[in-house]
């Protein structure tokens, strides 16, 4: 697989830095990250330039995860871009619903630089 | 943020004596994970000691509505705050700028996050804001309603961190 193409969508600058760091200590022959703070900057970002796979936090501003992922599917081009959401939230019914919306997996917060292995390998069938 | 369902908030009953490790284990666990530090109770002193002045300088705040209703913060020095991020993001400490903040917050959040889920059958019933940060230890909180606190004092790098949480009856 050439350079991989990431998207992180999260309202905190610190919590993206360690996402891609794990993606990298995964291993990931990543080209320059994108990064968005929220779903609305993330939509922007996906309509002028092409991505692989999108790591997005369920509970920030503007547009949530959830609404997001939503709105992902609901374009025909980035249907099939896989998705994988972090939160920080505890409860089984966002999680149910981001899966059920169309994310790939999800990884809950406190995450170890293994954790975003396990689960971002698969969705990119590495 | 709001209520994710309309169940009573009084179908969880506040409950200290278990809540307190609870509330301890959610900081110890998001510590040891995401910035490699093994947190330990900070030894008791008086409240005007050198140790404690100053020592409260950067609050961050998340909302918990449903089932809980209240705030979780936490509050720790400038020091404290800059060495959180740069375990955090593995740079040194004074490469680190508004990112003690904003990691704080992130830190705040986590803790929230995994204290409810811990509780039986609140996860799912209960939301978090987006985090507040607060630069300063001069000001006051109120709320509108009797509250119950749980308050852990660590020690972070020599100097005290405070996790409360406030919980509205």
């Amino acid at each position: 697989m050439s350079q991989i193409k990431a998207l992180i969508v999260d309202d905190s600058s610190v919590m993206r830095k360690i996402v891609e760091r794990s993606l990298r200590q995964a291993g990931l022959d990543l080209s320059p990250v994108m990064e968005a703070g929220n779903g609305a900057e993330a939509l922007c970002i996906l309509d002028a330039h092409p991505i692989d796979l999108i790591l997005s936090d369920i509970n920030k501003p503007v547009m949530d995860g959830l609404e997001f992922v939503r709105q992902l599917q609901t374009m025909e081009k980035l249907r099939g871009v896989p998705v994988v959401m972090i939160t920080t939230e505890g409860s089984e019914s966002n999680v149910v619903q981001a899966l059920s919306l169309g994310a790939k997996r999800y990884i809950r917060k406190p995450f170890t630089p293994d954790q975003v292995k396990e689960h971002v390998l698969p969705v990119l069938g590495l | 943020m709001k209520p994710c369902d309309e169940t009573p908030i009084s179908t969880v009953t506040f409950d200290r004596p278990t809540w307190t490790p609870l509330l301890e284990l959610s900081a110890r666990e998001v510590f040891d994970i995401m910035l490699g530090t093994r947190l330990h109770p900070f030894p008791p002193v008086a409240d005007d000691s050198p140790a404690i002045a100053n020592s409260g300088e950067f609050t961050a705040l998340v909302g918990l509505a449903g089932r809980l209703c209240g705030v979780l913060s936490i509050r720790c020095n400038n020091q404290a705050a800059r060495i959180m991020a740069s375990k955090m993001l593995g740079m040194p400490p004074e490469e680190v700028d508004n990112d003690s903040w904003d990691a704080l917050g992130e830190i705040a959040n986590m803790i929230a996050g995994n204290f409810k889920g811990k509780l039986s059958g609140v996860g799912n019933h209960c939301m978090l804001s987006v985090p507040t940060i607060i630069v300063g230890s001069d000001y006051e909180t109120r709320s509108v309603a009797a509250a119950n606190m749980i308050e852990a004092i660590f020690e972070f790098e020599q100097t005290p961190l405070w996790v409360t949480l406030e919980l509205n009856e």
